[in-house]
């Protein structure tokens, strides 16, 4: 029953890498950027909700409710104010951009909170657990964290395909030159998008930062797993991603079960096996 | 009709260049030993942000994960001179040749990423290099290891002399890395690749095989990268996983300079590592500040003036350190 457990503990946490995972294909599919700081934005959530709880005394999950507007609306002035001016032909710019934005972000936390390591208390829900079958248990906290998970991408494919504005995301992706003539003001709809993503940006950093500790410097690899796990899944597939993200996960636990120093390096060896034999991902599907 | 690759600035650049490679040369008559660790620290620089610059500015190949090849030869330095007994100066070259044979299975795996994504590929593969080199216990794991006495005192006999090599050998690896640029430059292969630096489309409707030239172009850079990363932990004398794959020295340090000295040009990465030590020199107690700043820096140069200081030179002046131009010389028959 211990790789029951095992394999189920990596399906949970590979609920949160397909959140990281989500915000980073969004943006993507929308306006082919790459944002190298997107690890970065994550840990940053996690900062703002610490602020936030801290000064109102909410419960991290229940800070959410400003956390998630508050990255949306520093997502649509980023896109707005910096982010539009780097796009083109040019693959260079948005990602020198990016990188230094990272950067920025990074060592301005340090400055501002120092590299010690925090953790958002959530209360007793943090430890709650319950048995699903006999020797098998869940927390509640991580199977809470995999439905909001589902929801999100659910809540994004949905967006996508069912609304005004997800007509919008795919229009220019598809043509920009070609939505523009439509009638949309395609940098509105980066902003929008940049909104998008950095509102599960949000939901993602407090998930983090409930479960585990996070100090400035963990966003490159919250990046890392991120893009795995959508490469993993294949490009523009939200579902896609939840896979990777899951495949991930799983790749990493049993790692960590075998040597606790393979546990990142097992998630890196399944992507790069993916992307040796399937190139496309596992589940390809052009659709966001 | 030949082709002349030289102008009047290029002539007094390359001059210059002769020079300087003299007095630097000469620096361990003039120099304290301090002034030559950080001449020695701003050749490395020069180097990675050099072979940065042939990867990111000419070929379109962006990665942020050379310092997998900075750490994969410095490890290998250890390797070699550690548990096979090879002289330093020898395992230099050798870390060169090994990692142009990894990156050819690397490369074939980062091919298959698009764009953007090739350059997060890049940084999970150096990400793979660090653990690997977490989990070799001989070499001190994760927490590192030192360079043994037996093998520093086996260099040189006194610590200055020691010194004086590692200087020369950073000098020549630098103006190697140089010449070699310069010389593939002009080459055919140069042509090709400033043709995909201005237009990656184009030159593949010219017929420029772009995904062999590529290849080629991130194996030399592998190799130079490592020859590099092996010279940089011999003046270290210590190496640890974090030190040797650190994406901020090798790669953010590297792309900072490049961008604001000028990318896609020769000149760029020296102009740039010159104010980047400029910088450090006054502002390197600001710590954390001090790398903010060089971000706000970089993004400004990225989107005001793209082609960087030495692109604002060669608008105004129309400057060219290096020979590289190439212009259709027709001569007419001699009259008389």
């Amino acid at each position: 029953m211990n790789w029951v457990n095992i394999i189920l503990q990596g399906v949970l946490v590979g609920g949160l890498y397909a959140m990281f995972a989500a915000g980073l294909a969004l943006i993507f599919g929308v306006m082919r950027l790459v944002n190298i700081a997107h690890g970065d934005l994550i840990v940053l959530a996690a900062y703002v909700a610490l602020m936030v709880t801290s000064a109102v005394g909410l419960n991290p999950l229940v800070s959410l409710v400003l956390v998630v507007p508050i990255m949306a609306a520093i997502g649509y002035l980023l896109q707005r104010g910096l982010l539009n001016r780097t796009l083109g032909d040019d693959l260079l710019p948005p990602l020198l951009v990016t990188f230094g934005l990272s950067i920025i972000i990074q060592n301005g936390l340090l400055e501002l909170f120092t590299a010690d390591s925090r953790k958002l208390q959530a209360g007793s829900i943090e430890v709650a657990a319950f048995q699903a079958i006999p020797d098998v248990w869940i927390g509640v906290l991580p199977l809470i964290q995999f439905v909001v998970a589902v929801a999100v991408i659910g809540g994004l494919q949905l967006l996508f395909y069912r609304t005004a504005l997800g007509r919008a995301f795919r229009a220019t992706s598809d043509d920009q030159a070609v939505a523009q003539l439509m009638g949309l003001d395609t940098r509105r709809v980066f902003a929008l998008a940049m909104a998008l993503s950095l509102a599960v940006v949000a939901i993602a950093g407090v998930f983090l930062a409930v479960r585990a500790n996070f100090d400035p410097a963990i966003g490159p690899a919250r990046l890392i797993f991120g893009f795995e796990a959508v490469i993993i899944g294949g490009l523009g597939s939200m579902w896609g991603t939840l896979a990777g993200g899951i495949i991930l996960g799983v790749a990493q636990a049993v790692g960590a079960q075998i040597d606790p120093g393979w546990q990142v390096l097992a998630g890196h060896v399944a992507f790069l096996v993916v992307l040796a034999l399937r190139p496309g991902g596992l589940f390809p599907k052009v659709a966001a | 009709m030949k082709v002349a690759h030289a102008t009047r600035s290029s002539q007094i650049g390359t001059a210059l260049f002769a020079l300087a490679l003299v007095i630097l040369a000469a620096a361990p008559l003039w120099g304290d030993r301090q002034a030559l660790r950080l001449l020695a620290e701003i050749y490395t620089f020069v180097a990675l942000a050099s072979l940065w610059n042939l990867l990111a500015g000419y070929a379109g190949l962006v990665s942020v994960g050379q310092q997998a090849f900075v750490g994969f030869g410095g490890y290998l330095l250890f390797a070699l001179t550690m548990l096979a007994g090879v002289h330093p100066l020898l395992a230099i070259p050798i870390a060169g040749f090994a990692a142009a044979i990894v990156s050819v299975p690397v490369a074939a795996l980062m091919f298959r990423l698009r764009g953007h994504y090739f350059a997060i590929g890049t940084w999970v593969m150096a990400e793979v290099f660090r653990l690997v080199a977490a989990q070799i216990s001989v070499l001190g794991g994760g927490s590192g290891v030192s360079l043994p006495a037996s093998i520093v005192i086996g260099m040189a006999p006194t610590r200055t002399l020691r010194e004086f090599e590692t200087y020369w050998l950073a000098l020549v690896l630098v103006a190697g890395i140089i010449t070699a640029i310069v010389m593939l430059l002009r080459s055919r292969y140069g042509l090709a690749l400033t043709a995909i630096r201005d237009n990656e489309l184009a030159a593949r409707s010219n017929g420029v095989n772009v995904l062999r030239i590529k290849y080629i172009v991130y194996v030399i850079t592998a190799f130079g990268t490592a020859m590099v990363g092996a010279l940089i932990f011999l003046q270290k004398l210590r190496i640890s996983p974090d030190t040797a794959f650190s994406v901020n020295d090798w790669t953010a340090y590297v792309i900072f300079i490049t961008v604001i000295g000028g990318i896609g040009r020769v000149e760029g990465p020296i102009i740039g590592t010159v104010i980047f030590f400029l910088l450090r020199q006054t502002l390197a107690d600001l710590g954390s500040l001090y790398l903010m700043m060089l971000g706000v820096v970089a993004i400004v140069v990225m989107l005001w003036a793209p082609k960087g200081l030495w692109g604002l030179v060669v608008a105004r002046f129309g400057w060219q350190a290096f020979p590289l131009q190439r212009r259709l010389i027709v001569s007419t028959p001699e009259e008389g």
